[in-house]
């Protein structure tokens, strides 16, 4: 597929990034206000709660990242405007505020001395007005290079490693020169091919990084690890799969960069991307945590490819399935968006497979709802880095 | 038909990407980055996505896939037989 010139059509946000969904979304600072989030999304229709379980008494590095990921979400291009609850006022407005500076449209609203009822009525008098106006956006045509594109592979198994993750690689390859921001992250889940990433590194200052992050959670696992993880690394469903170690499962992983693209910067997990090329994100590989941080990074469509069939969406970040196992493409096909078993029967070749997924892209881009949203996927996981005070 | 695929020439074992393979089953395999054609017979009963060992190992033996060390043999592996955690394990954690 020839890209020079391709284009998609987005929503212009006021801050110049260009979002592909034009959500409202009623965003709890903690679990306690998740229920007048839901409420008001429940009152409003079009906009969309994202509830989730933590928020208090964490505290240091733990509560600055639990903000910076609320907050990039709320900055995410794809996220129209934001209505943010809390059970008191301070952290709701320091969440809004960091918001606000996109330039988008931010209410803020604190529980005490108000009771559910009276934010409930307050809030969704505000999102009303907020879903009214973005419903009046329109998309414009823009240039490919204002995409930004990250993928993570989920409940992988062999054929991950030769079908599906190829495929997205391919697709990286031709994206990467067209200066497209691109992401991978999923830190422990390269051990055994980190060699392999830190001689894609871009320069020798980002191959430093890299090691150091690398070799943070590799500390974090034997500090804390049992035997040898199995049954959690390579999980469960990865085994009944077929993968059998961590270093297989890693190269298998590593397929979704690619081989032309280089590795030009490391991002720690509140981080944001500063210019075009592939970003490392520092993360977890749990599907959830990381697909919620690449949202918190700006992200804007999600290259999911897994084997045995992981059916994962996120609130505001479209996930795009690939599938190379013709048994889950055949027993899961309502998860499926984009079938690449072909490669495995010698009827399609990579070129091709990533010409599929890229074409889905643009279609997803411009407005098509991925399985995963069709289905009402909405898996938000905030990552923990340790214990609440 | 094609049984099994192998990501390159020199890796130890092959992925099964057929339902059904029995022991005793001639099977077809294609190397990937070779474009190239090789055949072997299953020792085992071998599901979709699981492995089949290209060559004899024993314990203590590497196997490579993508060109790459995967684990350490830990228990004797015939060639053709189902390779998976019952005879191989990680060499990190």
């Amino acid at each position: 597929m020839d890209l020079k010139n391709s284009t998609f059509w987005g929503y212009k946000r006021e801050n110049g990034r260009i979002g592909v969904r034009n959500h409202v979304i009623v965003l709890p600072v903690d679990d306690l206000s998740n229920a007048a989030a839901e409420a008001v999304a429940h009152n409003i229709k079009g906009t969309l709660a994202i509830p989730h379980p933590y928020g208090r008494l964490q505290f240091g590095a733990d509560l600055d990242l639990h903000f910076s990921t609320l907050i990039g979400t709320g900055c995410n291009p794809n996220v129209a405007a934001v209505v943010v609850i809390c059970i008191e006022d301070g952290w709701a407005k320091k969440v809004a505020d960091a918001i606000a500076a996109t330039g988008k449209p931010v209410a803020y609203f604190g529980i005490e001395q108000h009771g559910d009822h009276d934010t409930i009525m307050r809030a969704s008098k505000k999102a009303k007005e907020f879903v009214q106006w973005a419903s009046e956006l329109r998309r414009e045509e823009r240039p490919l290079k204002d995409l930004w594109v990250s993928t993570k592979c989920g409940e992988s198994d062999t054929t991950s490693g030769c079908g599906a993750n190829p495929t997205v690689g391919n697709a990286f390859d031709k994206l990467y020169p067209h200066k497209v921001t691109l992401a991978f992250g999923e830190t422990t889940e390269l051990t055994g091919g980190e060699h392999l990433v830190a001689a894609r590194c871009a320069n020798d200052e980002v191959r430093k990084k890299f090691q150091f992050m690398f070799d943070r959670y590799q500390a974090i696992i034997e500090k804390h690890k049992t035997s040898d993880l199995s049954d959690s690394q390579p999980t469960k469903g990865n085994i009944a799969g077929g993968l059998t170690t961590i270093e297989e499962k890693a190269l298998g992983n590593i397929q979704k960069i690619g081989r032309k693209c280089k590795v030009d910067g490391v991002l720690d997990k509140h981080e944001r991307p500063t210019g075009p090329g592939l970003w490392f994100i520092d993360s977890s590989s749990a599907a959830a945590e990381m697909v919620t941080l690449c949202a918190a990074a700006g992200y804007t469509v999600h290259f999911f490819p897994t084997g045995q069939g992981n059916v994962i969406g996120n609130p505001i970040l479209p996930n795009i399935k690939i599938c190379a196992n013709p048994r889950t493409v055949r027993t899961m096909s309502e998860h499926v968006d984009v079938d690449v078993s072909g490669l495995l029967r010698k009827e399609m070749n990579p070129d091709q497979a990533g010409d599929a997924l890229l074409e889905c892209m643009f279609r997803t881009a411009n407005g098509r709802l991925t399985a995963a949203e069709a289905l009402g996927h909405r898996e938000f996981v905030l990552t923990r880095l340790y214990e609440s005070a | 038909m094609i049984h099994f695929v192998v990501h390159e020439e020199g890796d130890g074992v092959g992925v099964v990407v057929v339902e059904g393979v029995k022991a005793g089953q001639d099977l077809v395999g294609w190397i990937m980055e070779d474009d190239k054609e090789i055949k072997m017979t299953a020792k085992s009963d071998i599901p979709i996505g699981h492995k089949l060992a290209l060559k004899d190992y024993k314990p203590g033996d590497t196997v490579i896939k993508y060109g790459v060390d995967i684990g350490k043999v830990v228990a004797p592996i015939a060639r053709g037989e189902h390779t998976h955690v019952q005879n191989l394990k990680t060499k990190r954690w």
